[in-house]
Order: structure tokens, then C-alpha cells, then sequence
């Protein structure tokens, strides 16, 4: 029965680009349901490829692929996949490409075959979620950054997927921008799998940490509360650092 | 010429975006393929007009205007000498024709006449409402994709431009007329076509992972009213009147 909650099953997958050497080698990976998962590693570690091969948008050299306990393949089984998973990609403004706002937000819900009046009403809901009220009729690509990603996490919430794939959602955001995406993310239920170069974002808002490094997944272990001794002006007066 | 719509309240801004497609469209056709000096002058008052009314700002007017008029100068400076016909004077050993200055001419003010509409066109309209009316008027889907695109990308390909050019700058950069500054130019357009191309692959990919399957929706809906029905008719009946005007003096 276990075996149910078992989301995304990766087996043995190899991924290289062509003319290098494998990214990915055997990796295994089982994601269950309800897990929030950190994701770390060094720049052309093979993170952001693990998420397209999840999405079925790099195909692997070897290895299998299950979703939600089915084998996925083909692109039709793939767009199954997306309509249960998304994906937050690294930079908005690939995801960002209707003139306004409120169109592309609803974009996804349209394409999952919603009428029109639903989608709006889908978009807007979400946009309210993420308090982005007021934001409809914006001009997508005059948003500042914290903004885009706002607008971004906004269209794939809008698909009400079942996990999310967040591939470096804070980097370069001001810290109100961040703390408004750990709070959505905390507040909602969902499995997601999060890349992140920032292990306190990542401390705070997942289960679990994961480096992948050399072509592996390697498990970190629990996270520890500690101290750190330091040093550094006016440090006599008692104060707290972020 | 794309740019945000002037924010004024002209009558055109209401106008159904469809029929001012569809006018444009077919006053665009019959002016080019006009002969008839005074028809063209006709045309020509007739899309002054249109600006005039789409209360479209002198500033603007002939920010838009100079490219098509840098063309039409192009034209001129070899049409008159080349075009075969009476010589009319001679400028040193090279005649000017009666016909290549005739030629010149018309082209002149087709040119313009056919800017000005468009300019009206734009001017009170928006880029994405234009976009959805040309889906609603069964313009192929490839073409009006096209045109949101490019629209929304080349901001962003702008944008990688003065970042590149930039980069270039800050390292002590300045063309000349050198290989160095041709080569450098070239490694320069050369990478921002790989990057535009990297990036339409992660926006086609953002995109499947959303379900795309080849249909952009409109959220729009556009209605017809009394006044657009005026207006068509009037536009319809002006661009006839210019074809027969034509058609009459011809045979």
C-alpha cells in the first residue's frame, strides 16, 4: 500500500548533453507524497536537468521513469504528468509570456480545459492568494523581479498541481519577495522538491535535505539546530542577526 | 512602431479593433495599387485624418513617419535617374526623368498614406487587443502567435542587447573601423541570436509544462455596436469611392 503515496519514481536514469560527459549517472530518486524536499549542489551539478527530465522535456539516455506509479515515455504520457506537476522555472520571464498578467495566469487552467469564466475566476483567486491583487492588468515584462516571481508561482499554482518543482525560486529576490514565498509554500499542502543555494530558506521550509553532486543524490542528514561563535563590532550589545 | 497606445480619448480608441483591422487592411490595398496622382492626394488627406482624429501627437507623428521616409528618400536619390523616360533637366551628365520623378512620387505618397492609417491604427489600439482581434477575424494562428511574441520577447532581447553592449563598454570598447570592431560586432550578434534562441526553447518548454497544445485563448470578447457598423460602412464606402475615382479616370 505504500507503494501509493510513491509520486515520482526515477530508476537509473543517465542524462548527458551532447559532447560531455554524463550529468546524471544512475541516479535514483523516490519521491513520496507529502514530502518537501531541499535540493542542493554546485552550479552544473545536473539540478535543473533532473527537473526537465521529471517534465519529460530532456529525454534520458537510460533509465526509467514513474509517475504516480505509472511509466511515462512518451510526450502524451508526459503531458499527463504536467498537468499534475509544476514546474517554477529559474528565470520568469521564460514564463512569463501573455501581454498581461491575468492572461497568463490563466493560461493553464485554459489549457486544462476550463471555460473562460473559470479560468478568470481561477486566475484571480490565485492572485489574490499570493497577494498580487490589482495586478490583472499589468504588462508582464515592465513587473520588477520579485513581482515576475510572483506572477510565475502564481501560474503554476494556478494549475492546482499536486507537487511543485521550485528551481531556484529566491535567487536574486529582496527578503519581503522571500518571505512571501515561504509563506505560500508553507501554507499550502503540497509535495514539492526545491533547488536552492540557500541552505537557511531551505532549512526553514523542508523535511529533508538533498545534495546532488556528481551525478548522485546524496542524503544530508537531518537538520541539526546549532551555534556559531562569531565575532565582529558592537558585538557586546545583545542583538539577532537574520 | 509598436509601442503603448497614446492614452488619449480619441473616437477610434472605441472602435471595435476588428473593423479598424479590416478598414486599414483594405485602404492599404486599394491605395497601392492607386495610379492617379489626385486619388493618391485624396488617400493621402484621408489618412492625415485619421491621425488628426486618433488625436496621435505631432512628436510621435514624426517619430514614426522618419523611417519610411528615410525609404522613400533612398528612392529618390536613384529613381529620377534611372527610371527610362523624357529627360525633364540634367543634373552634370545625369538626366532626370518626367517619369522616374512621376514614380518617385507616388510611391512618396502611397507610403505615407498607408503610414498614416497604420499609425492611427496603432496609436489607438493596443498591441494584444490587435493581437486577439486579428485571432477573432481568422488570421492563422502561426501569424498572430508570431506577433505576441515578438512582441513580448523583444523587450527581453532588447534587454540582452544593452547588457551585452554594456559589458562592452566597461571594457574600454569603441567601434571603429577596424576588423577588430567588425569582429567584435559580429561575436555580439551572433550570441544574442544564440541566446534568443535558447531562450524561445525554455519559453516553448514553460509552456508545455502549463498544457500547451498549440492554442493561445483570448479572454477578450468583442462586441459589435451601432457606432461600429457606422463606422465600417463609412470606411467601406470611402475606400470604394477611391477605386472608382481610379477605375473611372483609367478607362
Amino acid at each position: 500500500m505504500e507503494n501509493n503515496d510513491l509520486t515520482i519514481h526515477l530508476k537509473n536514469i543517465t542524462f548527458s548533453y551532447p559532447g560531455c560527459d554524463p550529468v546524471l549517472e544512475k541516479l535514483n530518486i523516490q519521491f513520496q507524497k507529502g514530502s518537501k524536499i531541499g535540493l542542493m549542489g554546485p552550479n552544473g551539478s545536473g539540478k535543473t536537468t533532473l527537473f526537465h527530465i521529471i517534465m519529460g522535456l530532456l529525454k534520458p539516455s537510460a533509465g526509467k521513469i514513474e509517475i504516480f506509479n505509472t511509466p511515462v515515455e512518451t510526450e502524451n504520457d508526459f503531458r499527463k504528468v504536467r498537468e499534475k506537476i509544476g514546474l517554477l522555472f529559474q528565470d520568469a520571464d521564460d514564463q512569463l509570456f501573455s501581454p498581461t498578467v491575468l492572461e497568463d495566469v490563466a493560461f493553464g487552467p485554459l489549457n486544462l480545459g476550463k471555460t473562460k469564466s473559470d479560468a478568470m475566476d481561477i486566475a484571480k483567486n490565485t492572485l489574490d492568494f499570493l497577494g498580487l491583487n490589482g495586478f490583472e492588468e499589468r504588462i508582464t515584462y515592465k513587473l520588477s523581479g520579485g513581482e515576475k516571481k510572483l506572477v510565475s508561482l502564481a501560474t503554476v499554482l494556478a494549475m492546482e498541481p499536486e507537487v511543485l518543482l521550485l528551481d531556484e525560486p529566491t535567487s536574486g529576490l529582496d527578503d519581503k519577495t522571500k518571505e512571501t514565498i515561504k509563506n505560500v509554500l508553507m501554507s499550502l499542502d503540497l509535495s514539492y522538491i526545491l533547488i536552492s543555494h540557500e541552505i537557511d530558506f531551505l532549512a526553514d521550509i523542508t523535511d529533508s535535505i538533498y545534495t546532488l553532486q556528481s551525478g548522485a543524490i546524496n542524503y544530508d542528514r537531518e537538520i541539526q539546530v546549532h551555534h556559531h561563535v562569531h565575532a565582529h563590532a558592537h558585538g557586546a550589545y545583545e542583538h539577532e542577526h537574520d | 512602431m509598436f509601442e503603448e497606445p497614446s492614452h488619449n480619448d480619441s473616437l477610434l480608441m472605441h472602435l471595435d479593433p476588428r473593423i479598424k483591422i479590416v478598414a486599414v487592411f483594405f485602404f492599404s490595398m486599394v491605395v497601392a495599387i492607386l495610379n492617379r496622382i489626385p486619388v493618391l492626394l485624396c488617400a493621402w488627406v484621408l489618412g492625415f485624418l485619421m491621425v488628426f482624429i486618433a488625436k496621435v501627437s505631432l512628436r510621435e507623428l514624426v517619430k514614426r513617419l522618419t523611417p519610411v521616409n528615410m525609404l522613400v528618400g533612398f528612392l529618390w536619390l536613384f529613381l529620377p535617374f534611372t527610371f527610362p523616360g523624357k529627360p525633364i533637366l540634367y543634373l552634370g551628365t545625369l538626366p532626370v526623368t518626367h517619369e522616374g520623378v512621376l514614380y518617385a512620387t507616388k510611391i512618396t505618397i502611397k507610403s505615407n498614406a498607408i503610414m498614416l492609417t497604420m499609425i492611427g491604427l496603432v496609436a489607438t489600439t493596443s498591441i494584444f487587443t490587435l493581437g486577439h482581434a486579428m485571432h477573432e477575424l481568422k488570421v492563422p494562428k502561426k501569424i498572430v502567435h508570431l506577433f505576441f511574441f515578438t512582441y513580448r520577447y523583444i523587450h527581453v532581447m532588447q534587454r540582452e542587447y544593452i547588457r551585452l553592449a554594456n559589458s562592452m563598454k566597461i571594457r574600454g570598447f569603441r567601434a571603429k573601423s577596424n576588423l577588430h570592431t567588425y569582429k567584435t560586432l559580429a561575436y555580439m550578434i551572433g550570441m544574442i541570436l544564440v541566446r534568443s534562441l535558447d531562450r524561445a526553447q525554455r519559453v516553448h518548454n514553460a509552456m508545455l509544462c502549463r498544457g500547451f497544445k498549440g492554442n493561445l485563448y483570448s479572454l477578450k470578447t468583442f462586441s459589435i455596436n451601432k457606432r461600429d457598423i457606422v463606422s465600417l460602412v463609412l470606411a467601406t464606402a470611402i475606400i470604394i469611392v477611391l477605386g472608382v475615382l481610379e477605375w473611372k479616370t483609367t478607362t
